[in-house]
């Protein structure tokens, strides 16, 4: 490897021993460092990036659409002046349109499944690969693994990044890293018990589905394994799902969020507060914005991630949407990292729904309807164009009957009703309906919307 | 008392069969049903016998539905029957949410429901009113 523009500071390696042996950072330095000193860290590496990107002709001609140059980046908030880019952007530009060193220096290619035209395709160097082990084993290490643990990754290895990705993490951390990948759980249960794993990662469902079997066998997960701390990610889940397989696998479960254009795991993850996920700033610039004005929103409002790399060689990307939605939690976290918390993710940007000028996300219609534990967690959003205007119809399934008053249902429905015209400024329509009548088959839950609308 | 099931129904084709057709299955016979017609949705109420194995036979098909205790008043078989019972109500300061009545072996029962099911009881006592309790209900069946 043999790049003349180094983007990054390099970081200083921990020894296998895992670094300050008992120090509850893997690198305590910079995820204790003071914001001040953070931020001053990230525009040195945000200049850096720019400047690099200028070997993409990708970035040349989006700097020279907007008028900008590199020198325009003088403070933190100058990221905003930059170009956003997107999957079609990387989609477009495939595959390797958006490289900004030679491919002889690259040593890694990951690419997404390409669903609708090409694929997206993410170049590493060698120093990217190190950074990535370094992000993943920080996140390892933070939920408590340590080099005397053993690791099992039961993720896709290949090119989905959640396999490659914990093996040199829990390797980076020192762990005896097994790496199982996904399927055969009869198998993976063996391994569990038969080489002592108390780490483990996997997909939320997976989790669940290792319960099942182990069940099945007899195996009682407290009892006959050692298994202590479970890295969750990749799939949406809620608070309860969390903590019924805590609950059932007697572990603690950490969530975990990566995204392959970013890298893949290893961007942001929970720590052991279990309140909102520590994403790492000395690799990012982190922006949560309006999805439509693009503007940012402020701390603690719901909003699209965009992220900007300050810390990758071969394929740095500016203000990335990632279409994920979330936002930043605001205060301090009490395990002493200055980095940011992002709350759970909460969907996707494509999901949001325009009504009279209002932005709503179907996310915020089904937090306040699991509110109500006489609603079952079926709902379906229409919206269509009538007389008065357009309108929003919700129809929600009633699970269980609290009330033999037809009163006491009207009064139901107008505290849904309610609630949900606080959330969303937007009074709907409300039906109540059978249970069974809005239930999909398939195990993804697909986007609840249904747009009857007139376009003018 | 007795006994009641009372059955969310979504006002669209083919929901009151479905209840039905369930407790056909289960081998649950009726004994009187009542719905009010309202715009979206109402309410089914049933006297059946075996109320409780109905009650999880629903549950257990899907069905939102309640179990409450009504009380259920048997009534002499003249003019005005009716009336002084709702009347005793009435001057006790009680109101009924919803009565429905029917006819078994030649006598009226009249099924209600009220905010107030203590003072009620005490209403039934002092005007020695008969009431009839699930068991006798059964045999009737």
């Amino acid at each position: 490897m043999n790049t003349n523009q180094d983007c990054g500071v390099s970081t200083p390696l921990p020894h296998r021993e895992g670094q300050g042996g008992g120090s509850p950072y893997f690198n305590p330095e910079l995820e204790t460092m003071p914001r001040t000193e953070l931020e001053a860290l990230q525009l040195e590496r945000l200049q850096k990036t720019v400047r690099h990107c200028m070997n993409a002709e990708f970035y040349r001609e989006k700097f020279a659409e907007l008028g900008i140059t590199p020198d325009d980046i003088q403070s933190l908030d100058d990221v905003r002046k930059l170009p956003f880019t997107t999957k079609d952007d990387l989609r477009e530009h495939y595959p390797f349109g958006l490289a900004c060193v030679p491919l002889r220096d690259c040593t890694r290619l990951h690419s997404s499944s390409g669903t609708t035209g090409n694929p997206t395709v993410v170049l590493h160097t060698q120093r990217d690969l190190d950074e990535w082990a370094n992000a993943v084993a920080r996140c390892l290490w933070m939920v408590g693994s340590r080099p005397e643990d053993v690791f099992q990754n039961s993720a896709g290895y290949g090119m989905f990044t959640a396999g490659l990705g914990f093996q040199y993490g829990a390797e980076k951390v020192g762990m005896l890293t097994v790496p199982a990948a996904a399927g055969n759980t009869l198998r993976q249960i063996k391994f569990i018990r038969d080489f002592g794993t108390n780490v483990l990662h996997a997909i939320p469902s997976y989790a669940s589905r290792i319960y099942e079997v182990m069940k099945e066998q007899g195996v009682d997960p407290r009892r006959d394994t050692q298994l202590r701390i479970l890295c969750i990610g990749a799939e949406p889940h809620s608070e309860e799902q969390r903590q019924r397989i805590e609950q059932n696998l007697g572990v603690k479960a950490y969530n975990s969020y990566g995204i392959s254009e970013m890298m893949g795991p290893g961007v942001a993850f929970e720590c052991q507060q279990q309140n909102g996920l520590h994403i790492w700033e000395d690799y990012f610039i982190v922006e949560i914005i309006d999805p439509v004005t693009l503007e940012p929103v402020p701390d603690g409002q719901l909003g699209e991630l965009v992220l900007t790399t300050i810390n990758r060689e071969a394929m740095p990307l500016l203000r990335y949407r990632t279409r994920d939605l979330t936002r930043i939690l605001p205060g301090e976290c009490a395990c002493g990292r200055h980095h940011r918390r992002l709350a759970r993710l909460q969907g996707r940007s494509d999901d949001m729904i325009i009504l009279k000028g209002v932005n709503i996300f179907p996310i915020q219609i089904e937090k306040i309807l699991l509110k109500f534990k006489e609603l079952s967690t079926d709902y379906l959003i229409t919206l269509e164009t009538k007389e008065e205007g357009d309108v929003m119809t919700i129809e929600v399934e009633l699970s269980q009957l609290f009330t033999d008053d037809y009163a006491q249902l009207k009064n139901l429905e107008r505290e849904i009703t309610r609630q949900l015209k606080d959330e969303i400024l937007i009074t709907p329509r409300l039906r109540l309906v059978n249970k069974g009548t809005l239930a999909v088959s398939d195990e993804k839950k697909a986007v609840r919307v249904k747009d009857l609308r007139k376009l003018f | 008392m007795i006994h009641q099931l009372s059955i969310f129904l979504e006002n669209t084709s083919g929901t009151l069969i479905t209840v039905l057709q369930q407790l056909k299955k289960a081998n649950v016979q009726l004994i009187s049903m009542t719905i009010a017609d309202t715009a979206e949705y109402g309410i089914l109420r049933i006297i059946c016998a075996e109320p409780l194995r109905a009650c999880d036979v629903l549950k257990e098909a899907g069905v939102a539905v309640a179990l409450s205790d009504v009380f259920a008043l048997e009534l002499d078989n003249r003019p005005g029957a009716g009336a002084d019972v709702v009347e005793a109500f009435s001057a006790a300061g009680i109101s009924l949410s919803y009565i429905y009545t029917f006819h078994m072996r030649g006598k009226g029962i009249m099924i209600f429901r009220t905010d107030n099911a203590e003072l009620a009881a005490q209403v039934i006592t002092d005007n020695k009113f008969l009431t009839i309790e699930e068991e006798e209900l059964e045999k009737w069946v």
